[in-house]
Order: C-alpha cells, then structure tokens, then sequence
C-alpha cells in the first residue's frame, strides 16, 4: 500500500518553510546545548547547568524566553532602519543554507542543480548583515568588530570554495543529492559495500573545509569579530533582547547547516550502507544527524582547545597555507580523474 | 507566462526604484545597501530566465564580495551615519548625458540583436553541466583570454599598492 497525498505546489512549499522555520531553532538548540554547555563544561571540570528541565536540557528554552521578554533597545545615535534590519539579514542567510541539505532520498526543500555553489553564495550573504549591525550601532567597538568579520569571511571564502571543488569534480555534479548519490554508488579498489565515502580521497580537501568552515563561523580561534576581550561583543554589542537572539540562532543554526554540508560532501550525507529504497526517507535524518554531531564537535573540540589567532595570522592561515594547499588539491584530483 | 509577466513586473518597479535611491539617498552607506536590491533582483531575473547558475555566480561575486568591498572600504574610511551634505558635486548634468548615451547604445545594440527574438514558451533550463561545456569547450579561447586579463589587473593592482 502506498501512501500518497497529493498537495498543490503552494501546500508544499509552505510546509517546507514551516519544517525550516522550526529546523533552525532546533538545530541552534541541540548544538548550543549539546557543545556549548555541555561539553565545554565537562572539559574543563564542572557540570554546567543542571537546574532548568533534567540534566539542565531546557536551559536554551529558557535563555530564548527571557530574550523575547527584554526591552528591543535602540542605542541613541544608532541608524533605526538598519539596526533593526542586520538580524534579519543574517538570520536569512541562514535559512537559505536549509534550502538545498538533503536528509533522504526525497527529503530536501528543493534539490537545486548548483546545490553546494549555491550554499556557499548565501552563506556569503551574512556577511552583509554583520557589517550593516556594526556599523549602524553607532559604536567603536560594533563597526571594528564587523570590519574584522568582513576581512576575515572575504579570505576564508576562498578555500571553503576550493576545498568543496575537489569534491564536486570527484562527483561529476554540484547537487548535493548527485554529491549523495555518487559516494553511495562509488567503490574504492574494487570495495562497494562501504561506498566511497568522499573523505577518503578527499581528505586534504576536509581538512580545509573544516578550517575554513570554523573561520566562517568565527569559532575560536578565529573568533576576532566578537572577541569579548578585546570589543566588547564586536558587532553585537548593542543588541538586545530578540535581536540578540537572532544572531545567536544564526550563529548556531550556520553551524548545523555547514556541518550537514560538510558531512553530505564527505561523509556520504543520509546514506547509511545496506539502507536504500524508501527505508532510507526514515533513517536519513537520523544518519544525517549523526554525521553533523560528528562533524560539528571537531568544530567546537577545536573552538574550547585553542587560543586566538592574532590578525595578521589569520589572513596569513588563509592565504598563504589554504589556498595553495586547495589549489594543489584541485590539480592532484584533476590529474587523477583523468588517469582513472 | 503570466505568472512570470507578474513577478518580472514586482521586481523592475522594485529594481527601478531602489536604483533611483543609490543616487539620491544623502547616505553612503544607504547607498551601497540600496545597491544590493538592485543586485538582488538582477539575480532574480535571471532566475526567471532558468538560468540558475548566472543566478548565484551574481549573488556571490556581486553581492558576496563587490558590494561588501565597497562597505568594507567606505566603513574603514569614512561612513558617518546620518545625512552627509558633500556627497554631491556640479557634475550631475554630465553623468545625466553619459547615462542616456550608454542607455542609447546598449539599448539599440540590444534591440538589434534580439529585437525580434520571441522567448520559448517553457522556459529553457540551463544545466550547470552546459555552462561548464560551453565555457571550456567552445568559448575556451575567449575565457583564457579574460583570465590573463584579470590576471593583469591583479598584479598591476599589487605593484600599485605597495610602498617599497
């Protein structure tokens, strides 16, 4: 028996931007809680909380609610229209990134033939947003928090867009249900059972996706735009209440959506060996899920672990070590894609 | 095709006034903002024409880093918030011509070229794959040539910038 309902084109895209509308705060949620306050803590010897809901699990629900609550606080000077816009903008750019994920065969918002490219080109639009609060907050601190975060995306740009190239001339395609498909049906020496999961040929190109990846989301060490030491709060320093909370849900809902782009490009995305057919709709979340808790605590391992990077080495880590090394990556898998 | 006619309509009205106000908004960094709709809906455009790979490739060079660089530049030097009075000067006459003169020439070299070229009824979509094809099959040439070019430029522009 099958089971089938036929909706009008309309019906499903409200519904997809509904399931994205609730996916974010979610995915911002369980890493926040999952990395930020759980993890964290444990690594340096304490609890974290514990009091809101068991084990402190309901302590973001509880954060979010009193962040809805507090006074919407214009700073005095501050330029009204787009003060109150940047959250927006940079909360979209991440609503964008949901649209092209896949979580199963037939689960994704929209299945776009430059998937991954796409991605990459909204990912770049939240840069636009942090530079409109830093500087329309009328403050020191905000406008040289968001000039670093611009400096600082502008170079990481370049490698992420390199490192994901290897992968998408291993592949033959940028949809990132073709990226799934390929390392699902791939085999390495004559070895099919596994697929080819692209990490294994693709290493060089994973590593630099998670450094660049960890710039773009300005985790430490490379977390200059917000360095609390040195500016306050960077470019959120003016904000309050839901603005400040936008912000805090775009900064971890990117960081779900990068991990889920970079477990589908390298870790073979919702495909789970031996799972196929219409069985895989079901599992494909939850293998999807997974692969992105895997991934994202390399990212925050690395952002309890290491001190900040000065500037100037910064710019030095993108451009003089990741980009060679990705160009160099390109090359090699162009020549072996023609030999093999 | 009507649906289409509706949504090219919303975003020329849109397009046509955000880029009247990238000039008459006493606001710089206004300005560069009001650009970004207009980049947008260029994008959108496009989009509309199927043609989904031109769609991003603008969003990320146009508005991804152009636009960004223009903030990151005005940001760094000076941005002051609120209406600036100098942002004007005497030669508005002068640009009015030379943008009725480009108007002129690229609208009848337009008009020339596809003056009676009907679009197809479904629209065509174009694969990324084709792009690619086309780019380094048949126009390799061409696309070597521009690379070279830009390559200039980059260097030239490193030379420029640096004091020893």
């Amino acid at each position: 028996m099958t089971f089938a309902v036929e909706l009008a084109y309309w019906q499903t895209t409200t519904i997809k931007v509904l399931v994205v509308l609730g996916v974010i705060p979610v995915a911002a949620i369980v890493l926040g809680y999952v990395f930020l306050l759980k993890m964290m803590s444990h690594m340096q010897s304490r609890l974290g909380p514990m009091e809101a809901g068991p084990h402190g699990t309901l302590q973001l629900v509880a954060d979010g609610l009193k962040f809805i609550q507090k006074e919407d606080i214009f700073p005095d000077r501050s330029d009204r229209f787009v003060f109150g816009l940047a959250p927006v903008v940079v909360l979209m750019s991440t609503f964008l990134l949901y649209i092209v994920i896949p979580a199963g065969p037939r689960l994704v918002v929209e299945d776009l033939d430059t998937g991954v490219f796409f991605a990459l080109a909204v990912s770049s639009l939240s840069v636009l947003g942090v530079l409109m609060a830093g500087w329309s907050s009328a403050n020191k601190y905000s406008l040289i928090g968001a000039l670093r975060a611009a400096g600082q995306l502008i170079a990481y740009e370049l490698p992420l867009v390199l490192a994901v190239v290897g992968v998408v001339m291993q592949a033959g395609t940028m949809s990132l249900q073709g990226i799934v498909r390929a390392q699902s049906e791939g085999e390495i020496f004559g070895i099919g059972f596994l697929g080819n999961p692209f990490i294994f040929t693709q290493f060089v190109g994973f590593a630099v996706f998670l450094l660049a990846a960890q710039a773009e989301l300005s985790q430490t060490p490379f977390d200059m735009p917000v360095a609390e030491s040195e500016l306050v709060a960077g470019f959120m320093t003016e904000y309050t209440g839901f603005r400040f909370l936008f912000f805090f849900m775009s900064e971890f809902g990117s960081a779900f959506a990068l991990s889920a782009i970079g477990a589908t490009l390298f870790l073979g995305g919702w495909h789970f060996p031996g799972i196929g057919g219409s069985l895989a709709d079901v599992t494909g979340p939850l293998v999807l899920g997974a692969k992105v808790m895997l991934v994202a605590f390399f990212i925050f391992w690395f952002r309890f672990t290491f001190p900040r990077l000065r500037e100037d080495q910064l710019q030095a880590v993108a451009w003089k070590y990741l980009i060679p090394i990705s160009l160099a990556n390109i090359l090699v898998t162009g020549v072996l894609k023609v030999l093999f | 095709m009507v649906a289409q006619n509706i949504v090219f309509g919303v975003l020329a009205v849109a397009m046509g006034l955000a880029a009247i106000r990238v000039v008459t908004t006493k606001n710089v960094v206004h300005a560069a903002l009001y650009l970004v709709v207009v980049l947008a809906g260029v994008a959108a455009l496009y989009i509309l024409l199927a043609a989904e790979f031109i769609a991003v490739v603008q969003v990320i060079i146009y508005i991804g880093a152009i636009v960004l660089l223009i903030l990151f530049g005005t940001m760094l030097t000076r941005a002051p918030i609120g209406r600036a009075s100098d942002l004007d000067n005497d030669q508005r006459w002068l640009g009015v011509v030379v943008a009725l003169l480009l108007l002129g020439v690229m609208g009848s070299v337009l008009a020339d070229a596809f003056g009676s070229t009907k679009l197809p009824k479904a629209p065509q979509i174009q694969r990324t794959g084709d792009v690619g094809l086309s780019i380094f099959q048949t126009y390799v040439v061409p696309f070597e040539v521009v690379s070279v070019l830009l390559l200039a430029a980059l260097v030239g522009a490193v030379v420029i910038a640096r004091r020893d």
